[in-house]
């Protein structure tokens, strides 16, 4: 992983990247099962429920992928940030930005071509997403504040700001409930297969991190982003424009925020509202940890964790357990992953 | 003095760390009311004496006697209730409290929630008091009730000091305590420190500035070495003598080098000025020239500018006034990658914070200052077969013992580590080499292997200004020495031997004590 040039990866770090998340999953779903069995679940129903939820059907499987899309582009984005050791706790609000740009182009571009409107709408999410996560990182480097805190202030700012938008300026004709009217036909993403919701937002989802990954391992920007996360002394006096990468990294990852955002109002809802959001941009931090802040790897992530909550569903359908189970297991596997990897790092000192 | 029980007494104290005799058979003695001098270079043993007396360190044989009585040290708990105080040169204080908690905090017991209440709320002020009254008994200003982090470095060590003297201790031990302060703080500091010895406080000084061994102490004690080489009373020595007595040295180093023949200055650097904290003066219209083909050594003791002159030339480092030309190109705050680009490389002095990212492996360090250009990038990717052949064609010639240039460095050793720093600095012929401490760390073949390179590179016309603590690594392999003390070059020799005790007594500010020159910005006394 870190010896970049050369894609050949040493058994430790594929151990470590690949074997622990899969034991931290497999220990995670034991301890949610003790948890069920004392709750007074029937633990193999539930698990069952979890299992059709996923695998079912191919109407569910559409399901996972439809959830995965916007949890794997906030998570590629949070992977970037990660990789210039920056903790973009942001990526929610970037999402909210991304998602009332998307709404803006998508309810005023209707007259267009749809090859030329649907890009419009996705770059402007972008481009409001990065905005929106460059002034974090503008804090950063001028006033030295650190990223954590105002990424976490500009997440409610953003919220509000949507919220303005939905029962202000943007609301709906009939200004009855606080959203905007549904946007243009010609604007929804299409979807993919008939019969299943997933739509060509999920394409983007497979393409963009692929692009983030030949980014960060295989162009000399990427080489000083990842230079700057791991010591940022020895990148200055190598001269590398520490503060230049600290926001473009940041940039980067609110674009990849704000994409998700404006493909999820294009792809998925149609319109903007008030929490648009069920916290993305928090779970993306999990879905880019549990990847090891790999691009690839979130891709991966990004999938069990949308299945796990498209799993949960059923199971409260059927087996009645509170769908909430979903965020303990998320909660349980990378409470897991975190101390297998200090346990591991124990064990062997250096992967 | 004599006929009274000793303060303190060690004897035979040794300890060892690894193959290092840090200290080695050390006898010491501190009468009642008197300041003690512990003089020595970097890496005489005086702080590990010193560790040994607070309870960092345990020695491996010796003994400790306090006022006759032998004790036992486990821990600085224990010391402090023996009545031994420290003020380390970086403080232990907590910037958000105010004086008077900081003196109280750990006198306390902090887990019982009631006396928790009772000490920092209810008696804030009976506190203040306690602590002003002890303050003012010794004569030492300071306001209880300020917040640390608003004070001045010379206040902030009034209140360590303070600290250690609520405590009641009975031996105080200042680690270089001059080191951060102004002129005028010190002759503030050296005044209470007589009048601590008047109320029959003893004192252990550690420092290695002769002038004030001179200006404050009754006796001193000059390791060397980890072994003490010399006891005089003060008033019957000077400080020709204890200069010669802290280097005076075996040789133990010499580096086969040819003359040399020097060109035309590559590096010029003039009036350089970079202020610190406080308009401190780091460096202080510092001048100097180094010519292709020659190593201009700077030598001194550490902390006296060497770090800010390295940054400053290499460009990290912004200088507030002065110039900086390499073969006549102005290079003065230029960024690093212009400074790299006008082929001046630089060894830095911390391998692993400065010089290497250490979970990068050994073939992307080697490109760390090239990444971005032909042949390592070519339309916008990087190329890793050219990456790892470049890499794999300076582990052979440099000798790095890796198993694979795709490991992380942080797997190798320090020698192999400085191996692939000097790899990546010296392979491109350099006009100018910046080596800063080059060899710290190393071991013995490491360290020849670093020499001998230095000297090649010298030979084949690189100007080398090498910047070392280590005066027998600058004696042996400098053409010219100038010496560095408190920011500024205080004198010249050319690189001899010959030298070595006028060397010694200017790296101890003897130079600078008998010219006292208006060195500090106007505004160093405000609070």
């Amino acid at each position: 992983m870190t010896t970049v040039t050369l894609s050949r990866q040493t058994g430790a770090t594929l151990w470590r990247n690949i074997a622990l998340p899969l034991l931290a999953i497999l220990a995670a779903l034991l301890v949610g099962a003790l948890m069920l069995a004392l709750s007074g679940f029937d633990v193999a129903a539930a698990y069952g429920a979890l299992w059709s939820g996923i695998f079912g059907n191919a109407r569910n499987i559409g399901e996972a992928l439809l959830r995965a899309t916007p949890l794997i582009l906030v998570g590629a984005g949070i992977a970037i940030a990660f990789r210039c050791g920056i903790w973009n706790i942001g990526a929610e609000g970037q999402f909210y930005m991304g998602a009332a740009a998307g709404a803006f182009v998508g309810l005023q571009a209707g007259a267009l071509s749809p090859w030329l409107a649907i890009p419009t709408a996705l770059l402007a999410g972008a481009l409001c997403g990065g905005l929106w996560a460059a002034i974090a990182g503008w804090l950063k480097v001028r006033l030295g504040l650190n990223e954590v805190v105002t990424t976490i202030m500009l997440n409610y700012i953003a919220i509000g700001i949507v919220g303005y938008l939905v029962t202000g300026p943007m609301q709906e004709a009939s200004r009855y409930n606080p959203q905007t009217d549904e946007i243009a036909a010609g604007m929804v993403l299409p979807r993919l297969l008939p019969g299943m919701r997933v739509h060509a937002g999920f394409l983007l989802a497979l393409l963009l991190p692929v692009l983030a990954s030949i980014l960060l391992f295989r162009t000399p920007w990427g080489f000083a982003l990842r230079a700057v996360g791991y010591n940022p002394v020895a990148a200055q006096h190598a001269g590398i424009r520490v503060n230049r990468q600290y926001v473009l990294a940041i940039s980067l990852s609110g674009a990849l925020a704000g994409v998700a955002g404006a493909v999820e109002v294009l792809g998925v809802i149609g319109r903007l509202y008030e929490n648009i959001s069920p916290g993305y941009g928090f779970t993306g931090i999990a879905v880019s940890l549990l990847a090891a802040n790999h691009p690839i790897g979130v891709i991966f992530s990004g999938l069990l964790f949308g299945a796990l909550t498209t799993g949960a569903e059923l199971m409260q359908l059927t087996a009645q357990i509170p769908s909430s189970m979903t965020f303990i297991l998320q909660g349980l596997i990378i409470a897991f992953l975190v101390s297998f990897r200090a346990l591991q790092g124990r064990v062997w000192p250096r992967g | 003095m004599t006929e009274q029980t000793p303060r303190l007494r060690l004897a035979g104290i040794s300890k060892h760390f690894g193959a290092v005799q840090a200290n080695n058979d050390i006898a010491l003695e501190v009468a009642p009311g008197e300041i003690h001098c512990l003089l020595g270079e970097n890496g005489a043993g005086k702080s590990t004496l010193m560790n040994i007396l607070y309870g960092l360190v345990r020695p491996d044989a010796g003994a400790i006697f306090l006022d006759g009585k032998p004790a036992t040290i486990r821990s600085p708990h224990q010391a402090i209730e023996l009545g031994i105080g420290m003020v380390h040169q970086h403080f232990m204080l907590v910037p958000t409290l105010t004086v008077a908690e900081n003196v109280i905090l750990a006198t306390r017991p902090l887990l019982s929630l009631r006396r928790l209440g009772e000490s920092v709320i209810r008696d804030r002020r009976a506190i203040e008091r306690q602590v002003g009254e002890v303050a003012q008994r010794y004569g030492l200003k300071i306001d209880p009730a300020a917040r640390v982090s608003a004070l001045s470095v010379g206040e902030q060590q009034r209140v360590e000091i303070v600290k250690a003297l609520y405590r009641g201790v009975k031996l105080l031990i200042l680690d270089e305590p001059t080191a951060v302060l102004t002129p005028q703080e010190t002759s503030d500091l050296f005044k209470t420190l007589r009048d601590f010895t008047a109320a029959g406080l003893s004192i252990i000084l550690i420092t290695h500035k002769l002038h004030e061994v001179m200006a404050i102490s009754d006796r001193v004690t000059v390791l060397r070495d980890g072994k003490v080489v010399g006891r005089r009373v003060t008033r019957q020595t000077d400080t020709h003598e204890l200069a010669e007595l802290m280097v005076g040295r075996d040789v133990r180093l010499t580096v086969e080098k040819r003359a040399a023949q020097p060109g035309a200055p590559a590096l010029v650097v003039e009036a350089l000025t970079v202020l610190g904290a406080h308009g401190r003066r780091l460096l202080d219209q510092l001048s100097l020239q180094v010519a292709a083909g020659e190593v201009l050594g700077v030598a001194g003791v550490d902390g006296n500018g060497q770090r800010e002159l390295a940054l400053a030339i290499t460009g990290i480092l912004r200088p507030d006034s002065g110039s900086i030309t390499v073969e006549g190109k102005a290079l003065t705050g230029a960024m690093p990658r212009q400074i790299a680009d006008a082929s001046v490389r630089h060894i830095p002095e911390d391998r692993q914070q400065m010089g290497l990212i250490l979970d990068f492996s050994a073939a992307d360090n080697f490109v760390l200052k090239q990444f971005s250009r032909l042949p390592f990038t070519r339309r916008g990717l990087l190329q890793p077969a050219t990456i790892l052949a470049h890499a794999q064609r300076l582990i052979r010639a440099f000798d790095v013992r890796t198993p694979s240039p795709a490991l992380p460095v942080a797997n190798l050793s320090g020698g192999n580590q400085q191996k692939v720093v000097l790899g990546r600095e010296i392979d491109s012929n350099p006009r100018v080499l910046v080596a800063a401490q080059p060899t710290r760390g190393l071991d013995v073949g490491a360290t020849e292997y670093v020499h001998k390179a230095l000297i090649a590179q010298r030979d084949a016309g690189a100007a080398i200004l090498l910047i070392s603590t280590e005066l027998e690594e600058v004696l042996a392999l400098s053409d010219r020495i100038v010496v560095l003390y408190e920011g500024r070059i205080v004198g010249e020799v050319p690189g001899d031997r010959a030298n070595t005790q006028k060397i010694g007594l200017m790296m101890a500010g003897v130079q600078a004590a008998l010219q006292p020159v208006e060195r500090w910005g106007t505004n160093t006394n405000e609070a």
